[in-house]
């Protein structure tokens, strides 16, 4: 063990070098899990119709997918590739059930609210997918920084998607009121918020807003980036 | 009976997993792109789901339940035991389409062992939990979800095999339009339970 240690160091790469960087950056924009490898939509749509759980949802993806990327670069040369999936799936459903546990005592009402979707994590096909594609054939530190690239990038969508959904659907942010008024303060103007005329829409509430919100993002996307544009 | 044919339906239509719930997204979208592998796929999530929504059933409650094998309330490993019986039936599954139908098993391709991450399997099973169903209300729970994934994968591939020849924005192509499709599907299935947003985020 010590002779292959001592071999591996002259080529040892910078700690965070421009691979790594890439890593990162990459899934925010020209490889971003949810608009171009389209993985991780259904937890997309579910948790985004309101800023708060969207951003506790795409923490919690980050760090599930982060360690479970660790865990699996780590035992990838121990694993059968028959049994594979399935000690993925343990791997990522032990990481679940920790999150679910911590939210469950810091923050009871959140888990309520996100309850099943939560547990959805461990059917996230971008864990998994990341996992097959990524974990499986590179080193840990590279995996674990894939791992919280692709996390970001999935919570950057989540969340642009949810600020949409909320300001449009219910006219706040992170339960403050932004624009728009509701039936009482037609009566009391005081209370009067900014552009005052503009009515709730409440189908932006609904799941299939989302969708909407998504596909809107895709086009203007690929109208700026034409690499991406599917031909089919 | 009444109840049966209630659940039935329901997870049909009103509660339909993909259009109503959103679950199983993924797959969803991936492969319907011709009815044919739609088919197919449909097929083996209805035979998932009808099998495991039971087996799971039976796990929760007469082995990690609190009047079950060990006595205690086990149920935090709840998830961990649930994907494994979802696992291992895909792995059946697998063998017999390889066995019965070895072209099918070419055209699903990745997307068969991929049924093991599709979210309406194990969302199914956490419904089954949550809405505290018996062993028969499970199982008719289970072959309706499935029935109505297979209902709505092969409305979509119909009509993304048409919508190919339209004239569609470049940008738009191919996935885009398959979100837009999808979310007015969703919506015109809410139209079966009324519209009321007050079910979607209580």
């Amino acid at each position: 063990m010590a002779e292959t240690a001592t071999q591996t160091v002259p080529e040892k790469e910078p700690l965070f070098g421009k691979k790594e960087r890439k890593l990162l950056i990459d899934p925010l924009n020209d490889n971003n899990p949810i608009t171009v490898q389209v993985l991780g939509i259904c937890s997309a749509l579910a948790v985004t119709s309101m800023v708060k759980p969207a951003v506790i949802m795409a923490l919690s993806a980050t760090f599930v997918m982060a360690f479970s990327n660790l865990t699996i670069s780590l035992l990838r040369k121990g694993i059968p590739k028959q049994v594979r999936m399935i000690v993925q799936l343990v791997v990522i459903a032990f990481l679940v059930t920790i999150v679910e546990l911590v939210l469950k005592a810091a923050n009871y009402p959140i888990w309520k609210q996100l309850s099943v979707y939560i547990g959805l994590i461990i059917t996230n096909c971008i864990v998994m997918g990341r996992l097959e594609a990524y974990a499986m054939a590179n080193k840990p530190w590279r995996s674990f920084l894939d791992g919280i690239g692709n996390g970001l990038g999935y919570g950057i969508l989540l969340v642009m998607v949810a600020v949409a959904r909320e300001l449009f659907g219910k006219g706040s942010l992170m339960g403050f009121k932004i624009i728009g008024n509701t039936p009482d303060c037609l009566i009391d103007t005081t209370t009067n918020a900014w552009f005052g005329w503009y009515m709730q829409n409440n189908i932006m509430v609904l799941p299939a807003a989302a969708l909407f919100v998504i596909c809107v993002i895709i086009w203007v996307q690929r109208a700026r980036n034409s690499k991406l544009v599917d031909i089919s | 009976m009444g109840e049966l044919l209630d659940i039935f339906l329901k997870s049909i239509f009103m509660e339909n997993m993909v259009l109503s719930y959103f679950l199983g997204m993924c797959s969803f979208l991936a492969v319907s792109k011709s009815v044919k592998t739609a088919v197919g796929l449909g097929a083996a999530v209805i035979f998932v789901l009808t099998l495991t929504v039971p087996i799971n059933w039976f796990i929760n409650v007469k082995i990690l339940g609190e009047n079950g094998l060990f006595g205690m309330d086990l149920t935090f490993l709840r998830f961990i035991l649930f994907i494994a019986t979802i696992a291992a039936t895909v792995q059946l599954v697998e063998m017999v389409i390889e066995k019965f139908s070895p072209a099918l098993y070419s055209a699903l391709g990745i997307f068969l062992p991929l049924i093991t991450v599709n979210c309406a399997i194990l969302g199914g099973a956490l419904f089954m939990v949550s809405r505290e169903y018996n062993f028969v209300e499970a199982t008719t729970f289970g072959f309706g979800s499935g029935f109505g994934f297979f209902i709505a994968i092969i409305l979509m591939a119909a009509i993304r095999e048409k919508i190919r020849y339209s004239a569609v924005p470049g940008p738009l192509r191919g996935l885009g339009m398959a979100f837009l499709i999808t979310g007015l599907m969703g919506m015109a299935f809410m139209g079966l339970m009324g519209i009321n947003p007050g079910l979607y985020f209580q």
